[in-house]
């Protein structure tokens, strides 16, 4: 693959706040242009390194750079490269919609900024409520609102704090074509998240924090061949047919719950498997009351990288 | 000159947010106001004694203008720390923006949301009698050290509104500048106050203030407190301007971990 030049740079960085590590060693690169997703839980320490890739907080130790500039010494240089979508709406709720824009584009120097405020406005389908206070807005138009803040200035590199926590369907997916448009624009998007689907959906790489430090780092693909196989769960009307199925179907080895009359098996993920056992019940005339797909969830990944990291070691 | 120019797009925003709730600018008006009609109406007598030869009105109206500032001010102190405490801080920290410009737009718009307080108050005060013979310099130079005495004011209301970790703290410091106006010779001479009160007021800066600016008023000229006064607001701006700053620049950016 063709070596991109790099936009962001994390090496060895620490923070900790008082006796709490946060951040134990986090390094990583980020190649321009590309969308880079860092996934944790809660408390992984995702914010703590975003605050200190935008120079709202000073690392302990290690250092980091964003487009060459060093985020620490040069941090003038780096405000001039980036934005953040912070995990709350950075509105201000007295301003009008408009009024909001205008100000960020007099702050970034910008040549017209009633013009792009405008132009802002109804690409991000708030021309109707253009002139009304932010105060009133709903939870989606102030995400829009500021996330059409953000792009003011053309960032080259637009920092996102879990963009879609707390955002409904609708506006989720409105957030997700709006990260993907601006990575196919040229626009570095360094994005948070604790949904392994998002990082899925968006994301070039992805680095896996976990109790501050990068767990594992890859494409999605590489990530998912880490993941633990898919598991299907089975309910049935009595036990007898229960005893049947367990019977029937031993050699996957399932998990029995004779409180809820359920067998859980573990699967590769192909439909050609499913549809083999499914075939197999039916054959023996076991009738099903339910059965639930369940998918891997980042639990599941922590728990199974922790245990191959106990393993290697 | 960029930084010059942010200031004043960072004191439109708040000037907007002051107009927007103007209740606010008719509060710091009024109370002054209420005060200066209860000394003048109902102690009047009993103070006018003390005041000389001078109308008890006259005498009082330059403390009544500085208590209608240091009442003001607070609601720079609240709005920066309505900032803070919330997500838009980080958005402006995180903009090639001088935390000069983001202090100063407060420092700016709260300056003249003051002046708009003092000129309501002063209106009031002509209508209940008070007269001045000042000529153009006068008036000038009052204005100045007035806006002298609020910019360096406002500024410690800045250090306050940074400190404060709630909004109901922010305004808090303005009770102290209110105690320490009504232990000076803004509304009663000092020498008829106790040795130990006498000592203090005589030394603390609200007294050459609201002596240069009534010596101002009353006889057209500064006086001789004049460069004491200034002496006072310079020093407060430059100390309060450089702590602000300072304090600005360590705090952390709002987090919710």
């Amino acid at each position: 693959m063709e070596k991109r030049p790099t936009a962001i740079t994390a090496n060895e960085l620490q923070k900790s706040y008082k006796k709490v590590h946060v951040l134990r060693d986090v390094s990583f690169i980020v190649e321009k242009g590309t969308i880079f997703a860092l996934l944790g839980a809660n408390g992984s320490g995702k914010t703590t390194t975003i605050n200190i890739l935008t120079t709202l907080l000073d690392a302990d130790r290690g250092t980091a750079t964003v487009n060459g500039f060093d985020v620490a010494t040069q941090a003038g240089e780096v405000r001039n490269h980036i934005s953040l979508t912070g995990q709350f709406a950075a509105v201000d709720d007295v301003l009008t919609a408009r009024e909001n824009l205008v100000l960020i584009g007099e702050l970034r120097h910008i040549k017209n900024p009633a013009g792009t405020a405008e132009a802002l406005l109804k690409q991000f389908a708030l021309a109707d409520a253009a002139d009304l206070r932010s105060a009133t807005f709903s939870g989606g138009m102030r995400r829009r609102l500021d996330i059409a803040m953000s792009l003011i200035g053309d960032p080259s590199v637009i920092f996102f704090d879990e963009p879609t926590t707390g955002l409904d369907p609708q506006s989720r997916n409105m957030m997700w074509e709006t990260i993907r448009a601006l990575a196919k624009g040229g626009t570095t998007v360094f994005l948070t998240t604790q949904y392994l689907e998002e990082a899925d959906q968006l994301a070039d790489r992805i680095a896996i924090l976990n109790q501050g430090r990068i767990a594992v780092e890859g494409t999605p693909q590489d990530l998912k061949k880490l993941l633990p196989n898919g598991k299907i769960e089975l309910r049935f009307h009595s036990q007898k047919q229960l005893d049947d199925a367990a019977r029937l179907l031993e050699k996957y080895s399932p998990l029995r719950d004779d409180d809820v009359r359920s067998l859980t098996i573990e699967t590769d993920g192909t439909l050609a498997q499913v549809a083999r056992l499914f075939s197999q019940i039916q054959a023996a005339n076991i009738e099903t009351t339910e059965f639930s797909q369940k998918l891997p969830t980042l639990d599941d990944v922590f728990l199974k990288i922790i245990n191959e990291n106990e393993e290697n070691t | 000159m960029h930084a010059f120019r942010d200031t004043l797009v960072m004191a439109k925003r708040s000037l907007r947010h002051t107009i927007r709730s103007l209740d606010t600018i008719i509060t710091v008006a009024i109370t002054p106001i209420a005060l200066m009609l209860l000394f003048v109406y109902v102690f009047g007598g009993s103070f006018g004694a003390s005041s000389g030869s001078v109308k008890y009105i006259d005498f009082i109206t330059p403390g009544i203008v500085i208590l209608c500032v240091v009442s003001g001010i607070a609601y720079a102190a609240l709005r920066l720390n309505n900032d803070m405490t919330k997500g838009i801080i980080n958005r402006f920290r995180t903009m090639p923006v001088a935390s000069s410009s983001i202090l100063g737009g407060h420092a700016l718009s709260s300056v003249l949301s003051n002046l708009f307080s003092v000129v309501l108050v002063m209106i009031v005060a002509f209508l209940v009698g008070f007269r001045s013979d000042a000529g153009i310099t006068a008036w000038l130079i009052f204005t100045g050290i007035l806006v002298l005495f609020t910019l360096a004011t406002t500024w410690l209301a800045i250090v306050f509104g940074l400190l404060a970790k709630s909004a109901e703290g922010a305004g808090a410091f303005s009770y102290i500048l209110i105690l320490l106006l009504f232990i000076s010779s803004a509304f009663t001479p000092t020498d008829k106050m106790n040795p130990v009160l006498r000592a203090f007021a005589d030394h603390q800066p609200m007294t050459p203030i609201v002596e240069t600016m009534r010596s101002l008023l009353i006889n057209g000229s500064a006086g001789e407190s004049a460069w004491l006064a200034v002496a006072w607001c310079a020093g407060l701006l430059v100390a309060s301007y450089l702590l602000a700053l300072r304090i600005y620049k360590n705090k952390k950016g709002y987090s919710v971990n």
